[in-house]
């Protein structure tokens, strides 16, 4: 009797008996890169909770997170996706530029569709060649190109003969904007000067010595996890003038600034969504789910850069299942029909204030042409007497001169690799 | 009772050598063969292959070769890692650069290419050994994993420095890139791990192995008794770095599909799979199994335990199984230092004299 119980109780458990929407979060909290993981998995969780709370899931069906832990690490990472893709996993966010390059060819033989937002291969803006990676609304080469152009416009528009160093993670992610900056180098003239710090980036005495003996005019950054803060630290050392190193985006969170104090103030990091929790969609978190109980991990996060990252991510995630529910006219949608949705996504500024985050990232749409949105970044500086980011241009285009024939060119080699026909049909 | 050789008669020389001396162990070995070729791959699926069967079976491999090296030759090594990159590395320029050669010819030459560098890195051997070789071997790790980073022509000057493993097949069968079926992964990487581990097995207990053996307990007892140390020592590391390197080309090409050679080949494999072998057993083929075995799946074992089952968080699950892993480490090498492989030996003793011990 007992035993029919349980049985039966496992079968409902396990069994799809009730409709559900999976976004599986494949998160990192534990490893040299927790820091960073545990705000972006707190926001993507959190929204979702949100709507659940809210709204009773989207289109009136729940939504489930399945949440891995990777540690960023490409062999977990392969472990989780394998685990959670036979649940229904609509769409697949790895925050991790290495597991995002083993599940493009994996997800795109499954028909489940990638988001990797501002990381990952670059070249998946091609959406032709990528049918089922997304990478809306910048990239790496957007962010080379950002940082450059900030450049240009503090120094009247020629930087001819000056010289910028960028410091890099010496991985895939690290390496993706050096193609870009050494185009530009060409175009405006500035001396490129690339150095390389090796995961996990705790030792970068030598590098930093490099810049005090080449005497950059700017530095920009390209790292994650521990590498942030020790490059901020060791620059602030140095006493390099924070205003003129420059940070991607994923070297513009609190972690990375907070241990130097007030050597940090003045900090300069891309960003392409806005920072801080003066947005109404906070109150309702706050009324749902902190307030509630439910808030993922410690709850602490709320407001940080990298939770108001994680928490867009999943915005553009659930606007994307919205619009897949429109096109096909279910509720309960598959993967291949949240693929439709991403591929017609289109984030306006009513949208977004109806979400209740106005003006809280650039305006873009998405074709099979472009899955790679407009390339609008910002500029956001630390100020670290108030102790928060904020935006000190507006969202602005990257050079689509330099950066459209190098997707182009990347995404042919890609194609010819893995014997890809590119098509849009 | 059932478990001993008498009643089990010799007739040639063959049989008298033979690997497994009692019945009841050769029926065994039968049938695990029997159901690892017959039964698995027909009901392996994706989340099986790609978590479970393939990486332990191309670890196991990796650990034999480092097992003929540590084990049976007693040269430290810390640079399998970067070993691997180099088995992986030769395995996607052979596969870029000769699309239309299957990958079983693929694989073993790249098994080769890295026998002849980790011969190279083998050479400091015939001088140091103990910690300095280690130290050596640790320079070959750190060099090697920054050579396949720095040099765009180990990796076709691909804009990250990613290598992807594109579609390739074996008689018309596709094992590398995405369109592989779980069976056809879970196939490739049995077939090389038996060749691999017969192959071990023949060559530790032929003159070779005695050779390794006799340098490893006393290197110069053994040059006193005839043993050529340079010829032993070179032969170790070469046989070491064709294991190891095969495994490195399945690691990249059948399970990663895409690989980054800091991120999968750094300092971190060297220690895994010298952790392997020391868990599973120095100087045992049986240890590398069980080695490979004990470190791949208690991991996805206690994933599956602590966040499927008990719908733990999954920070607090990834913490509770360093720190169980990391004690069961300790556990054993305090109980049991000669490892997994010892523990099989007593029982196989205690199962002989089974139900009348002394």
């Amino acid at each position: 009797m007992k035993l029919t119980t349980l049985t039966i109780a496992a079968v409902m458990a396990a069994g799809p008996v009730m409709a559900d929407l999976v976004f599986p979060s494949l998160s990192y909290r534990t490893g040299p890169y927790a820091a960073n993981g545990i705000p972006f998995a707190d926001g993507y969780e959190d929204y979702f909770t949100l709507l659940n709370e809210r709204d009773g899931g989207i289109g009136g069906v729940p939504i489930r997170v399945l949440e891995c832990e990777t540690g960023y690490n490409t062999e977990k990472g392969v472990e989780c996706y394998e685990s959670t893709k036979g649940e229904g996993a609509l769409v697949y966010q790895p925050l991790s530029t290495g597991i995002t390059y083993q599940l493009i060819p994996k997800a795109t033989a499954d028909g489940i569709p990638v988001h990797s937002m501002g990381y990952g291969r670059t070249s998946a803006k091609n959406g032709a060649v990528f049918s089922n990676i997304f990478n809306y609304p910048a990239n790496y080469w957007d962010g080379a190109s950002h940082a450059v152009t900030h450049i240009l416009n503090e120094n009247g528009g020629d930087i001819s003969g000056t010289k910028i160093a960028l410091v890099y993670h010496n991985s895939a992610y690290g390496k993706e904007p050096i193609r870009t900056l050494e185009e530009l180098s060409a175009k405006h003239g500035y001396e490129f000067l690339p150095i390389a710090v090796d995961h996990p980036g705790q030792e970068q005495k030598s590098q930093w010595l490099q810049i005090r003996q080449q005497r950059p005019d700017y530095v920009l950054m390209w790292g994650w996890g521990v590498m942030n803060q020790v490059a901020i630290q060791e620059a602030a050392n140095i006493r390099f003038p924070m205003d003129k190193f420059i940070g991607i985006w994923w070297s513009g969170s609190e972690n990375d600034v907070l241990p130097a104090g007030a050597g940090a103030d003045g900090y300069k990091a891309l960003t392409f969504h806005n920072l801080g929790k003066d947005f109404p969609l906070y109150d309702d978190m706050q009324k749902y789910v902190v307030d509630a109980g439910k808030a993922a991990g410690a709850g602490d996060q709320l407001g940080t850069a990298l939770y108001n990252r994680g928490m867009y991510a999943a915005m553009l995630a659930a606007e994307a299942a919205k619009k897949a529910q429109e096109i096909s006219g279910v509720a309960d949608i598959t993967p291949a029909q949240m693929r439709d949705g991403m591929e017609a996504l289109e984030i306006t500024e009513e949208l977004m204030t109806e979400i209740g985050l106005p003006n809280f990232g650039p305006t873009f749409s998405v074709s099979c042409e472009n899955h790679g949105g407009n390339g609008l970044g910002a500029v956001a500086q630390w100020d670290a007497g108030a102790g928060k980011w904020s935006l000190i241009t507006d969202y602005y285009q990257s050079d689509q001169d330099i950066i459209s024939p190098l997707v182009a060119e990347d995404s042919a080699a890609f194609a010819a690799e893995s014997g890809i026909t590119p098509s849009c049909s | 009772m059932f478990y001993r050789e008498a009643g089990d008669f010799s007739t040639t020389y063959p049989q008298d050598s033979q690997t497994f001396p009692i019945k009841f162990d050769r029926y065994r070995y039968y049938v695990v063969l029997v159901i690892a070729f017959g039964i698995i791959p027909f009901i392996i699926n994706d989340y099986w292959a790609n978590a479970v069967f393939v990486p332990f079976l191309i670890y196991a491999i990796a650990a034999i070769g480092l097992n003929i090296l540590t084990g049976y030759c007693g040269q430290v090594s810390l640079g399998t890692g970067a070993f691997m990159a180099v088995g992986a590395y030769s395995c996607y320029k052979l596969m870029t650069a000769f699309p239309e050669v299957s990958m079983l010819i693929h694989i073993p030459l790249a098994g080769l290419i890295t026998a002849g560098v980790v011969t190279i890195f083998g050479l400091p051997s015939l001088r140091i050994k103990g910690f300095y070789l280690a130290v050596a071997t640790l320079a070959a790790q750190f060099f090697l994993v920054w050579l396949f980073n720095k040099v765009g022509w180990f990796y076709n000057y691909s804009a990250s420095g990613q290598i992807s493993a594109p579609q390739r097949d074996v008689f018309g069968i596709i094992v590398t890139g995405p369109n592989t079926a779980a069976w056809a992964k879970y196939m490739i990487c049995l077939v090389f791990v038996t060749i691999c581990a017969v192959l071990a097995r023949n060559l530790t207990r032929g003159t070779t192995g005695r050779t390794w053996m006799a340098i490893r307990d006393m290197d110069i007892a053994a040059e006193i008794i005839g043993v050529n140390p340079l010829k032993a020592k070179l032969t170790a590391f070469a046989i070491s770095g064709f294991f190891v390197g095969i495994a490195g080309a399945l690691f990249f090409s059948v399970y990663l599909g895409a690989a980054e050679v800091g991120e999968s080949f750094g300092i971190d494999k060297s220690f895994l799979v010298l952790f392997m072998i020391i868990i599973g057993g120095l100087g045992s083929i049986f240890g590398s199994f069980a080695g490979a075995a004990f470190m791949v799946l208690l991991p996805v074992f206690l994933k599956n335990v602590f966040v499927g089952w008990l719908g733990w968080p999954t920070d607090l699950a990834a913490h509770l199984q360093f720190i169980i892993s990391g004690g069961l480490i300790i556990i054993f090498l305090i109980m049991e230092p000669h490892g997994l492989a010892q523990l099989w030996r007593v029982a196989k003793e205690k199962l002989r004299l089974w139900p009348f011990p002394h």
